[in-house]
């Protein structure tokens, strides 16, 4: 288990920063994945003072406080009228309420996690990290940075009219995602992610005509998908397995988005 | 560290260690239904309620709890005695190592959402590991519940 030193409740984003440039420090999310590892902190710092827990929402976008935990985006009503709603099917999976009451937002995307469900939701739409120092970065950039020492403070997605659909597979309905796959389509651009391949999860961007039929869709994806993409192996199943789940959860995707069908999980 | 908060309406002033998690907190204060499981987020059986939201304990720092309302069976020994009975006559209490945090997150639910459907409820519940697997005893005994609830 991890240990701490010093627990810190910071006052602004200012003295956050200015902790957490020091290697041993450490910002706290929902500490639910932090506490499983033996990190031996120096200073823990927490920005639940800082107002980062709201969901706020304009004409343009939905603004998402870090410390929002990923109930609050579940069971948010107007996030989820938005895009097929895949953000909350993104979350559902996800262990328990209880565990989901405590992870935040901001602690699993900075994170970068490989497993991660809602990084994969998230990078099918346009959506974009705020970071204290860095600025405004788009999600699709963020995931490929180093991690670094800055702060990710909000997660803004622009609100657009594009279906997305999203679907995983586990081993186990709580378990985490052998392979996890989200589909957006807007604007004849088709944006596919794969996560949980158990690397971070990847997107593709392919501009297609939507008005293809569903067939030379598919194929045309799933060639670019397997050029594009790799799978790797752990306990949870093979690359090769991986390989032929991505094609079902694509099409499958694929299909909900055009015909309007409904695939379970 | 200095914590103040309060379990089951009663204020604990105290100073902790920055990694205490919340359930040796709480368990050194007295409140021994709340029970270590897994330790590693999955099994639900530390649930539970801070400020009515359930919540796993045993990953939870105490400094988290500071200022809040930390709710454990021992303050819905009432409501929890009810349920154990609709447990009981389902034959849903088998090895009874899980109830603890059932019934806690079974309490949240029936605060949270009103007339939940079959699927809503095993959704809620999904972070609640029985070894004994005896889902179906307790899919029906929180029907029971609920049921008599509405009436």
């Amino acid at each position: 288990m991890f240990t701490i030193d010093n627990y810190v409740m910071a006052e602004n984003l200012e003295e956050a920063y200015s902790l957490n440039q020091n290697r041993r420090n450490v910002i706290l999310g929902g500490t639910m994945w932090l506490r499983l590892g033996r990190k031996k902190i120096g200073k823990a710092i927490d920005l639940s003072s800082l107002g980062l827990n709201n969901i706020e929402e304009d004409d343009e976008k939905f603004t998402i406080g870090c410390m929002c935990t990923l109930r609050n985006i579940e069971t948010n009503k107007s996030l989820n009228k938005y895009f097929n709603g895949i953000i909350a099917k993104s979350v559902n999976n996800i262990v328990g309420v209880q565990l989901r009451n405590g992870a935040t937002i901001g602690g699993t995307l900075f994170s970068r996690f490989g497993f991660s469900d809602v990084l994969t939701a998230l990078l099918s739409l346009d959506t974009y990290v705020n970071l204290y120092k860095g600025g405004i970065v788009p999600l699709s950039d963020f995931v490929n940075m180093p991690l670094d020492n800055d702060i990710l403070i909000n997660v803004i997605i622009k609100k657009d009219s594009r279906r997305a659909s999203y679907l995983t597979h586990r081993k186990s309905s709580s378990d985490l995602p052998v392979l996890a796959c989200a589909v957006s389509n807007y604007d004849g651009e088709w944006n596919v992610v794969l996560g949980a391949r158990p690397m971070k999860a990847k997107l593709i961007n392919i501009k297609k005509n939507y008005n293809l039929t569903k067939d030379d869709v598919v194929e045309e994806m799933l060639e670019i998908i397997k050029q594009n993409i790799g799978f790797g192996s752990n306990y949870r199943g093979s690359g090769k397995y991986r390989q032929i789940l991505a094609e079902v959860l694509v099409r499958r995707n694929i299909d909900e988005i055009i015909s309007g069908g409904n695939h379970g999980n | 560290m200095e914590i103040n908060l309060w379990i089951n309406g009663k204020e604990f002033k105290d100073d902790v260690l920055p990694d205490t998690v919340l359930i040796d907190f709480i368990r050194s204060k007295g409140f021994y239904s709340v029970k270590r499981g897994c330790e590693t987020s999955n099994c639900g059986l530390c649930t539970v309620l801070m400020d009515g939201k359930p919540i796993l304990s045993c990953s939870t720092l105490a400094l988290r709890g500071n200022g809040h309302d930390i709710t454990t069976i021992e303050g819905i020994e009432e409501e929890a005695l009810e349920f154990g009975g609709f447990m009981a006559d389902q034959g849903a209490e088998q090895c009874g190592f899980c109830s603890p945090g059932f019934i806690m997150t079974v309490i949240a639910m029936k605060n949270e959402l009103t007339n939940p459907s079959e699927e809503e409820i095993k959704n809620y519940l999904n972070g609640n590991l029985c070894r004994c697997t005896g889902y179906m005893g307790q899919l029906r005994a929180i029907k029971k519940y609920l049921e008599k609830g509405s009436k």
